[in-house]
């Protein structure tokens, strides 16, 4: 039998649902041997594959780089998660949203610089409006909220993905 | 007073008639004073004194219908009515008078405007002057009340009501006599009379044309109801944007009091009644029962879960009787002319008439009174003139926001409660927008919500959070922006704010999406798939521009 | 002393009323759960977040247990697939309309909207965030009223009203505008009917009004103190 193809994205968030997921810990074996992680910032890998069973996305949707991500992973996985309460509800990343994009940067790269206080203009992606869900801007097959959802949370879940089952809706899971 | 005295009203009424060789009626409804009827009037007035001319009487009275083609002014006894009149026109009229009427200012009375309507709630509207008591008592006011507390017991009262099968005209159309009955039966030392006159909804000017036109006939309807319940104080909870009302309404109060009309012992009688007025501060959500009576106590106007109902503990707890200024209004003649005489007008389940505010895409546009039954296109071709300049016709709104828009499919259809409930309207207070191919409905469905979102009280979440969400999905339908999925997202929460709100205004407020939805489905898509206004109201950016 | 007794069905089971019980009353004292938000025992029901609603049979429409009593022989329905996606439904609306970030709220992990979502199954917020612009007021000595946490739920109204009788809490503005203001929409710590009693703190189902000086998930509500209250104030009168 094949390994089911199984990839890990990191958007606009603070990786702690990655690290949620190394919490797995020992059971990381027993998914290993089941899996082909064939693209994740955990392994080197610099293109986002065809044909991936899996992907696990962390993260908001802040800036038009993360945009370009999620649609193009979208087009290429059969089932897509959303890990965490930042790719479920935006979160923390959400919270620049009561402020505009210019108020916002001039914040962060004029009023509170030390040293060469701009704007920058090349490099760094152009933020969104705001910072959404990624429900609002693909289909999203599983949520799993939390910040972070428990290691024990996303190993049921993802076991149960391998297993050829969609993870049972009335287990509990909660935001925050 | 009493009933030999309120006959020597009317006959000095009709001596003084007598010496008036004529009489120039002046609309002085808000619509025609807006457009200048109180300079019309005194123009009139000086005219006639500068010609030293007898027996020529200037007055103003109410609502002469037509609003269209305001300022109106009504000749007596040749019965000519000129419209668009200005005061320039002044010495033109008088000049006419006995003779050839001003031909360039002639609005024919042949008119199916004038001919298919049928006057009950509007029998004295721009017949007598509302600012005299004397003109209403002439044309039979108080009659009924002074019959009724001298000849008459409450029960039989509320007897005729029900007999008359009238349905209140505020919206929901529950049988009045009923509620009557409750109100009537419900224990307590005290009981109060409210008068709903909190119109709200864009468009709809029947209480105000009432109240403005025929102030006394409210206080008589509501001092029946008060013999007939059982009540000694009543409430007119009015608009103060209505500030023409009020001040013929509390001039009304005034005289009636002066007159023993209100007041302690009634017409000679034990009966006890009073008036007082009580202000709305523009909120559309006071028109709901619950939310009036917390008003009149002095609270934050919000609605409060029913039951119990205000016929059981309204306000101050006590039972309290509500119903809206058309019901009143329609209470005077039903006791004079009796119960069986009312429901002989209109149709099995609807009786007598109904006001409307005719507007919109229409060319005849004010107030009309017609019998229950009449179908749409009566109302809007042969009444209210057809669409104008050459449009074809598209919808009919009724109900405010919380009605729908009736198609072309159902011109047909008689106007009544149960029919407009059936295509997902309802009868409403008596607004009438008529809506040609110009409008868009998407964009009319928006309108609509967007005046639900700003008079939620706040009070329920799916009322509150549900129109502001419903709003910001039907702008994006309209700027071309939405998806399918923000569609069925759309119908989802009409479903969930008409079924889980607390009050009519939530559970009412997805009406004008559901019916636009239902009848008119394909400008929706028009919207979403092809980003197309086929109105060419919306504006629809391209999506390069949206991300921009 | 002679009560009134009616009995009813809930969710096919029978049980009993007193006089005066509401729905809601009947079922938590048989162990039949419905969710709440804005009621709390000892406050009146006003019916207004409408978690509660409920199916009765042969009735049209759905009614706030919290406020409906019942009548003889009525067959309620606590639970049904309807229900739950209402409930849902009003649960992400509450989300949707304020700024509600669990991780950083001090009341993570004691917060009723929380446990609320949790229990309904709500994984994620399917209507669009509002994200609106608002204030955050600590000009109290020892709490403070943050307004992105607020589901306006009016607990905090009705407990400074009602229980401590100092009304310094009410609402202004009108549908998604709607606030929580102290006195006349001045600042909390400027109120001069204000006794800081801190019981609107306690009754607050969120991390609206919360007690200075508590980090993430620290601040736990105690409201154990208002049936209790309630009783010593009714027997006084």
């Amino acid at each position: 039998m094949s390994k089911v193809r199984v990839a890990t994205v990191w958007l606009d968030g603070c990786s702690g649902c990655h690290m949620s997921f190394l919490d797995m810990d020992e059971r990381l074996l027993a998914v290993a041997g089941m899996i082909d992680l064939v693209y994740s910032p955990l392994v080197d890998c610099k293109v986002f594959p065809e044909q991936v069973d899996l992907t696990i996305v962390e993260g908001a949707v802040s800036n038009e780089d993360d945009l370009h991500k999620v649609l193009h992973v979208r087009q290429r996985t059969k089932l897509l998660m959303a890990l965490g309460d930042c790719a479920v509800t935006s979160n923390v990343p959400g919270m620049r949203n009561y402020f505009t994009r210019d108020d916002l940067l001039r914040r962060a790269y004029v009023e509170n610089a030390q040293v060469n206080p701009s704007i920058p203009t090349e490099v760094i992606p152009p933020l969104l409006p705001k910072s959404r869900p990624v429900h609002e801007f693909v289909k999203v097959d599983i949520f799993l909220p939390g910040c972070p959802p428990h290691a024990d949370l996303i190993f049921k879940t993802v076991a149960d993905l391998l297993e050829g089952r969609l993870p049972d809706s009335t287990q509990k899971a909660r935001f925050g | 007073m009493i009933p030999d005295e309120l006959k020597a009203i009317t006959d000095a009424e009709t001596e003084a008639s007598a010496k008036v060789r004529c009489r120039l009626n002046v609309c002085m409804a808000a619509g025609c004073q807006s457009c200048h009827g109180d300079k019309v009037l005194k123009a009139l007035q000086a005219e006639v004194a500068s010609r030293k001319l007898e027996g020529v009487e200037v007055r103003g009275v109410g609502c002469l219908g037509l609003c269209a083609e305001g300022p109106l002014v009504l000749v007596d006894p040749e019965h000519v009515l000129y419209q668009r009149v200005q005061a320039e026109d002044a010495a033109d009229i008088v000049a006419a008078l006995g003779g050839k009427p001003v031909k360039r200012l002639v609005c024919s009375l042949e008119t199916p405007f004038f001919k298919r309507q049928k006057f009950i709630v509007l029998e004295n509207s721009g017949k007598i002057n509302p600012e005299r008591l004397e003109d209403y008592v002439a044309h039979r006011g108080y009659e009924a009340l002074a019959t009724c507390l001298t000849e008459r017991q409450p029960p039989e009262v509320v007897a005729e009501v029900l007999a008359s099968g009238l349905r209140g005209r505020g919206g929901a159309g529950f049988p009045t006599g009923l509620k009557w009955q409750m109100v009537a039966k419900a224990a307590g030392p005290k009981k109060y009379i409210i008068c709903n006159g909190d119109e709200g909804d864009p468009g709809a000017f029947m209480d105000r044309s009432v109240l403005e036109s025929d102030p006394h006939r409210v206080l008589e309807g509501m001092a029946l109801a008060g013999y007939a319940v059982g009540a000694d104080h009543g409430y007119v909870y009015v608009r103060a944007e209505y500030p023409l009302a009020v001040k013929r309404l509390n001039n009304a109060i005034k005289q009636a009091q002066k007159a023993g009309l209100l007041g302690p012992s009634i017409c000679d009688t034990a009966f006890t009644f009073n008036v007082e007025v009580r202000l709305g501060a523009g909120a559309f959500v006071c028109g709901e029962e619950t939310a009036l009576i917390a008003s009149v106590e002095g609270r934050r106007g919000q609605p409060r879960p029913r039951p119990p109902f205000p016929a059981e503990a309204g306000l101050w707890g006590c039972p309290t009787l509500i119903n809206n200024v058309e019901t009143f209004a329609n209470i005077p003649p039903i006791m004079r002319e009796g119960g069986k005489w009312f429901a002989g007008i209109g149709t099995e389940k609807s009786k007598g008439t109904k006001v409307f505010a005719l507007a919109g895409r229409v060319c005849n546009t004010g107030l009309i009174e017609v019998p229950m039954g009449i179908t749409l296109r009566e109302i809007i071709f042969d009444i209210g003139g057809g669409i104008p300049e050459g449009r074809k016709f598209k919808a009919v709104q009724t109900g405010g926001p919380s009605g729908g828009c009736i198609p072309e499919q159902f011109l047909d259809m008689p106007v009544d409660y149960d029919s407009l409930a059936k295509v997902g309207s309802i009868m409403g207070s008596g607004g009438m927008i008529v809506m040609d191919e110009s409008s868009c409905m998407v964009d009319v469905a928006k309108f609509f919500m967007e005046f639900c979102r700003t008079e939620s009280c706040g009070k329920c979440v799916p009322c509150r959070v549900g129109t502001a969400q419903m709003h910001n999905l039907l702008s994006s339908i309209c700027a071309g922006t939405a998806t399918m999925d923000d569609l069925a997202l759309l119908e989802r929460l009409c479903d969930t704010v008409k079924f889980t709100s607390l009050c009519g205004l939530g559970q009412s407020s997805p009406n004008p999406v559901l019916t636009t939805l239902r009848y008119f489905r394909h400008e929706y898509l028009a919207h979403i798939t092809d980003k197309r206004c086929p109105a060419g109201v919306c504006n629809i950016h391209s999506l390069a521009e949206v991300h921009a | 002393m002679s009560t009134a007794i009616i009995t009813f069905i809930i969710d096919g089971r029978d049980v009993s009323a007193r006089e005066g019980q509401t729905i809601l009353d009947v079922a938590r004292e048989n162990d039949i759960p419905i969710p709440t938000l804005c009621s709390l025992q000892g406050l009146h029901p006003v019916g207004a977040c409408r978690v509660c609603l409920v199916e009765i049979k042969n009735t049209p429409k759905l009614l706030p247990a919290c406020v409906t009593r019942p009548s003889e022989g009525m067959e309620v329905i606590t639970d049904s697939e309807r229900l739950r996606q209402y409930r849902k439904t009003i649960t992400e609306m509450l989300f949707s309309e304020r700024n509600h970030v669990c991780a950083v709220c001090v009341s993570n992990g004691h917060c009723e909207l929380q446990s609320m979502a949790e229990n309904l199954g709500v994984t994620h917020v399917r209507v669009p965030y509002l994200y609106p612009r608002l204030p955050v007021d600590a000009t109290h000595a020892r709490f403070t009223v943050d307004h992105n946490r607020c589901i306006l739920c009016s607990r905090c109204v009705r407990v400074c009203d009602e229980v401590e009788g100092a009304h310094t809490w009410d609402m202004q503005g009108r549908g998604v505008d709607c606030r929580v203001i102290t006195d006349l929409k001045q600042p909390w710590g400027t109120s001069e009917s204000c006794t800081s009693c801190g019981k609107c703190v306690h009754v607050c189902p969120t991390g609206a009004l919360t007690e200075k000086g508590k980090a993430v998930a620290e601040m736990v509500k105690r409201t154990q103190f208002l049936p209790y209250l309630k009783t010593m104030r009714e027997s006084w009168s």
